[in-house]
């Protein structure tokens, strides 16, 4: 090895390093891939409650007025929401062993300084971003419910790009377009909410995956 | 011209310090734990590496603790950022040089 490979491999040392010691880079392609497919199967679940019963998501009043048999207050309050903590859960426990995975590969431990910065920044806005939904839920305003999940995570997301892949911004970027799309859209948030949370995901999953992963 | 070999610093010659202040140069702080985890090295090795970036006045350690528990965190000093910087530079000058 002459003094020119040995320089440049240092520096590449001293990039890696930099890296690894700022940015929690052990998040899996798969995740996102995984998590992607958990929000369809939700969505699919999902569907029967919420498509073609626009006017009761948009206008709560007009809902009750229109419904005869059905109660929809309790069918939003119960299925509905058994439906999202599952999914939510399910995509969170399996993008969480992908990464897993992946740093027990490459020898990095999954719980140090980048992944806690991570975290912090990605759950401070998603926290106020669900007691906002939350509120926006007690107000029976559920047609701004998906387009605020999607606002709210796109936001979290390029918080978060500082502090891991840089290319979660772009994901970010495209869940913060999506989310104010489906504000013109009320009433048709589970179709935006489909894509973003199911169809982004599985997306930047597979880029990210082919980008890092594939020939490791 | 001056050859840009006689840029680079000496201290840096080994890769757990230049590990160390790579880390260092892009966060605020690091504890002991932490730095150990990232070079992957025994206590012993880190702290002899340690101690000689302190005595060169390139980092600066601040003793603490929480709970019980000791917690030594360091941070790299202005010097240390200069000196870093320009070992960097000599590195890509070396490069330019010959290729």
């Amino acid at each position: 090895m002459n003094e020119n490979q040995q320089s440049l491999e240092t520096l590449r040392d001293i990039k890696r390093m930099m890296e690894r010691s700022s940015r929690f880079i052990s998040l899996s392609g798969l995740s996102g891939i995984s998590a992607g497919i958990c929000a369809l199967v939700g969505a699919w679940f999902a569907a029967p409650y919420v498509v073609g019963k626009k006017d009761y998501i948009i206008n709560f009043k007009a809902a009750v007025n229109l419904a005869s048999d059905q109660d929809y207050s309790i069918i939003l309050n119960n299925w509905l929401f058994w439906i999202a903590a599952g999914t939510f859960l399910a995509a969170l426990l399996s993008a969480f062993f992908f990464t897993w995975i992946k740093s027990k590969r490459e020898g990095i431990p999954i719980w140090g300084i980048t992944a806690k910065r991570l975290l912090i920044n990605v759950i401070v806005p998603l926290l106020a971003g669900g007691i906002f939904l939350f509120k926006l839920l007690q107000y029976e305003t559920f047609g701004l419910v998906a387009p605020g999940c999607l606002l709210f995570y796109g936001l979290a997301l390029i918080n978060a790009s500082k502090y891991t892949l840089n290319e979660i911004r772009y994901l970010g970027y495209l869940q913060i377009l999506l989310g104010i799309i489906n504000l013109w859209f009320v009433g048709y948030g589970l179709y935006f909410w489909a894509a973003g949370f199911g169809v982004l995901h599985i997306a930047y999953g597979t880029y990210m995956w082919n980008k890092y992963e594939k020939n490791s | 011209m001056i050859n840009p070999i006689n840029n680079l610093n000496k201290l840096f010659d080994s890769r757990v310090r230049l590990g160390i202040m790579s880390a260092l140069v892009v966060n605020d702080a690091i504890n002991f734990n932490e730095l150990k985890e990232l070079l992957n090295i025994t206590d012993g090795n880190l702290a002899s590496h340690l101690k000689a970036l302190e005595v060169n006045a390139f980092v600066k350690v601040e003793k603490g603790f929480i709970g019980r528990k000791t917690n030594t965190t360091y941070r790299i000093t202005k010097a240390g950022e200069k000196a870093f910087k320009s070992h960097i530079a000599a590195l890509e000058q070396m490069i330019k040089s010959i290729g």
